[in-house]
Order: structure tokens, then C-alpha cells, then sequence
């Protein structure tokens, strides 16, 4: 069972659908309690930085942060990634989580912004073995939008270039995440989403 | 270092009454297929995206079928855009709830501007494309400057609204919009090449990306419209339903070309 976690920004519809196409059962909440106990969080987001400082004021922020501590698989996708990260020039009052080092800037680039498009992805060193993009090849293909971009730092498993090269992917132990859409990302994207589920259902099962 | 980021191939799907249509210039439908099947048949053969707008929900003054949009989206997993009749911040939000990724809204940003923001508001940018419908002022030439004069249309090419669409699709983006989606009515449905000069115009007015959209009847188009008309993306519907392209065919001819696309794909 993956849970959702709903934050009244955005859109869930897309990422149940695709956790449904897996085969995989999905509950949306934003209840604290629900989201301590669940076997699997996965958090979705678009749109700005700021909308998760509902995620404090709701507790679900500390409650997710037990799960991490408990070994529970976190799976952050575009702004849900951005927030595992210390915090975001888009808000800057606003927290992450700072499980990873350092803060999402704009981009600095004479390029259009957002990037919007499909992009190529490759493993950084210590991405090598990284269990979310088993079986997707370097130079795969996956959706982006986004304004703004989290840094190049310990932890990061895959990077991208546009103008500049920036976070693609991160993981470390039970926590992954995704600055581009893999509910949008073809068959690359659900591959990447079953690996997700693999992880979860095997942690389950142990 | 790369840009890294591909020009989009966008396969739109015009629909009325649950099924795809295609005219010439706005009018002389003929049915072209299921918009579920044609949907899911694009994606697997590499269209980047896929557009499905109701042509008819505007001029017939109801809301999109939503049922059309579900039984579409259910299998796609590429990003999936809806248009047509979107006249409210509750429209757009049943079509998404319906699976859609993106809304399309033309005719509704026209008449009241501000939902273009109430919508950017609640679903994000990336989710609201303004979709202009443009058709070149008679007469007026490019000037010096290189400004294109093309007039905004409205409900589906129906009633002109006076408005230049340079000025518009700037307007559109410091609204919110995340997208421009241009439609040059001049074009739409020839099979003789997209509006460059328009796309260009419109392309460098605004730092968000434009979808080119209206003319496409060979690959050659396509190389035009991203070098000459510097496109983001291009739309096509006719050309993709009836087999004259096999997308993948189109994406190895614009690699050639030295344009980035996403292939193997």
C-alpha cells in the first residue's frame, strides 16, 4: 500500500493513476497518523516551494520525518523532492527537510525558464548502484517542469544538464527522490516507480 | 555544456461529440477515430505529449465531456493536455481530477483574464497553457522590427476580439500562464507549413515555451518551425491520425537535421 500525501496543491490524479497501472494499491491522506504508519510515502507536488509549509503547520512534516527514522520508504516527486532538500530561494522562510545538503535556487541561465520538457538523465558516481533506476539506462528520457533546482550534492544518483547541471535524482537508505515527473515519463518513468515499489513491497515482506 | 532539453512533438487529438475530428481551417469535420485509442496509439509511437481539445464545447456553450477525458488519460503516461469550454477555476479542476496534466483555455482567458491566475494559483504554472488562435492582419506585412501583425480569435476561430497576439501572449504569461499554444488560422489544416515568422514573433516575446500549432503537412514543416520559427514544441493532428508520419520516422529526419528530440523514445 503506497500512501499518498495530499497537501491541497496540485494534482494527485496522474501519480494514483500510475501506482494503479503498477498494480499497486494507493491511499490519499493528510492525516499525521496515517502517514507515520504507512508502509510506503510517496509525495507528489508542482507549483511553488511555499505550499508545503502546510505540511509544518499540519504535522505531517514531524510525521514524516518518523517514518524516515523508522526505515519507511519516502519517495519525493518535483517539489516533493525540492523539499528534501534544506529549503528553496522560491520561499525562503519555508523549510525542508534538509536530508540532503544545500538549497533549490532558479535557475541561472539565458535558457527559458521553466524547463519544460524531456530531458536525459545519468548516474553520478554514487548513483552507480542507486536501487530507484535499476534497469534505466544513462541518457534515458524523463518529463520535467520546474522554475527552480536543487544542487549537485552528496546523495544525488543522477543529474541533468539545462544550461547548468543540476539534482535530477536522490537517494540515500530509504529515501528517493525525483525532480522530474515519472507518472509523465513514459515507460522510463514507470520503470522507476516500480522500483520504488519493489524497494517498499521487499522492506514490507522482511 | 548541452541544453539537454528536447523539441516536443505534440499529437493533438480535436474532438466533438467523444470522437476525434479533423477540418480545414476550422471547418469540414471528418471523423479520424476513438480519442482513447488514437491517445494511447500516439504515445507508443513517440509523440512527446498529447493535446485533446473539444472544438465544439465553446460554440455549443456546454462543458468538456469529462468522461472523454478519463477514459483517455487512464492509460497515458505522457503529459496529457485538455482544452475547450474551460470557462472556470472549477472546470479546469474537474479535468484534472478526470487525469488530465495540463488545461488549455483560450476563449475564458480572453473574456476574463484573472482565471489564468486563479488556476496558475491553485494547480501551478505548469499546468496552464493559453492557447491563442491567430490569424494574420490582411495586408499587414512583417515589419522591420520584426513584428508579426495576427489578430486573436475566439470560440474556435469563430469571432475576432481585436487583440494583437504578440501583446496577448505576453499578457498571458505575466498572468501565469506556463505555456503558449499558437494556432496560426491561416495555416490550420493546409498541410503547407506551420506560421514561422508568427512563431518566431510570438517565441521571442515571451520566456516561456510556445507550442507551434497549424500547418504541419511534412517534416519538413517541422524543421522549419523549430529552426526558422523557434518553437518549443509542435502540434499536429491530421498527419499523425491518417499515418502519413510515423513519429519516430519524423524525429530521426529532425535529428539529422541537428535538432535535439527524444529518440530512442
Amino acid at each position: 500500500m503506497i500512501t499518498l500525501i495530499d497537501y491541497k496543491a496540485g494534482n494527485l490524479t496522474s501519480v494514483r493513476k500510475a501506482f494503479t497501472h503498477l498494480g499497486q494499491e494507493t491511499v490519499v491522506t493528510d492525516d499525521p497518523g496515517r502517514v507515520r504508519d504507512a508502509q510506503a510515502l510517496v509525495l507528489p507536488g508542482v507549483g511553488h516551494f511555499c505550499t508545503t509549509e502546510r505540511l509544518a503547520t499540519s504535522g505531517v512534516r514531524d510525521a514524516v520525518l518518523q517514518a524516515i527514522e523508522r526505515g519507511t520508504p519516502f519517495l519525493g516527486i518535483c517539489v516533493g523532492m525540492q523539499w528534501q532538500f534544506a529549503g528553496s530561494t522560491e520561499a525562503p522562510e519555508t523549510l525542508g527537510l534538509a536530508l540532503f545538503e544545500g538549497s533549490c535556487k532558479r535557475f541561472e541561465t539565458t535558457l527559458k525558464v521553466p524547463h519544460v520538457g524531456w530531458n536525459q538523465i545519468r548516474r553520478t558516481a554514487e548513483g552507480q548502484h542507486s536501487h530507484l533506476l535499476k534497469g534505466v539506462p544513462d541518457d534515458s528520457f524523463v518529463y520535467f517542469t520546474h522554475s527552480y533546482r536543487a544542487p549537485v550534492v552528496a546523495g544525488v544518483s543522477a543529474v541533468t544538464d539545462y544550461g547548468e547541471t543540476f539534482a535530477a535524482c536522490v537517494e540515500r537508505d530509504n529515501v528517493f527522490g525525483v525532480q522530474f515527473h515519472p507518472e509523465k515519463s513514459g515507460d522510463t518513468g514507470l520503470c522507476i516507480l516500480k522500483n520504488f515499489c519493489d524497494y517498499a513491497n521487499e522492506r514490507s515482506t522482511r | 555544456m548541452s541544453t539537454g532539453i528536447t523539441k516536443r512533438i505534440i499529437a493533438c487529438l480535436d474532438v466533438t461529440k467523444g470522437r476525434v475530428v479533423k477540418g480545414v481551417q476550422f471547418v469540414d469535420l471528418i471523423d479520424a477515430g476513438d480519442p482513447a485509442e488514437l491517445a494511447h496509439l500516439h504515445a507508443t509511437s513517440g509523440a512527446d505529449e498529447i493535446v485533446l481539445l473539444d472544438i465544439t464545447a465553446t460554440s455549443d456553450a456546454r462543458p468538456i465531456l469529462i468522461d472523454v477525458v478519463q477514459r483517455t488519460a487512464r492509460q497515458l503516461f505522457v503529459p496529457f493536455t485538455v482544452g475547450g469550454g474551460v470557462r472556470s477555476l472549477d472546470d479546469a479542476a474537474a479535468i484534472f481530477d478526470a487525469g488530465a496534466d495540463k488545461i488549455s483555455i483560450n476563449s475564458a482567458a480572453i473574456k476574463a483574464p484573472e482565471i489564468i491566475t486563479e488556476i496558475a494559483d491553485r494547480f501551478g504554472s505548469q499546468a496552464v497553457i493559453v492557447a491563442i488562435d491567430a490569424k494574420r492582419k490582411a495586408g499587414a506585412a512583417v515589419s522591420a522590427e520584426g513584428t508579426v501583425p495576427a489578430e486573436v480569435y475566439l470560440a474556435g476561430g469563430r469571432i475576432a476580439t481585436g487583440r494583437d497576439a504578440v501583446e496577448w501572449a505576453r499578457e498571458a504569461e505575466s498572468r501565469g500562464a506556463g505555456e503558449i499554444l499558437l494556432t496560426s488560422m491561416d495555416c490550420d489544416g493546409t498541410r503547407t507549413g506551420f506560421d514561422c515568422p508568427l512563431t518566431a514573433a510570438v517565441a521571442k516575446a515571451v520566456n516561456i515555451p510556445v507550442i507551434a500549432s497549424g500547418g504541419a503537412g511534412s517534416g519538413d514543416h517541422f524543421v522549419d518551425v523549430f529552426k526558422a520559427g523557434c518553437a518549443d514544441a509542435a502540434l499536429a493532428a491530421s498527419i499523425f491520425h491518417f499515418g502519413i508520419h510515423d513519429v519516430r520516422e519524423l524525429k530521426a529526419q529532425l535529428q539529422r537535421e541537428g535538432i535535439p528530440v527524444r529518440l530512442p523514445c
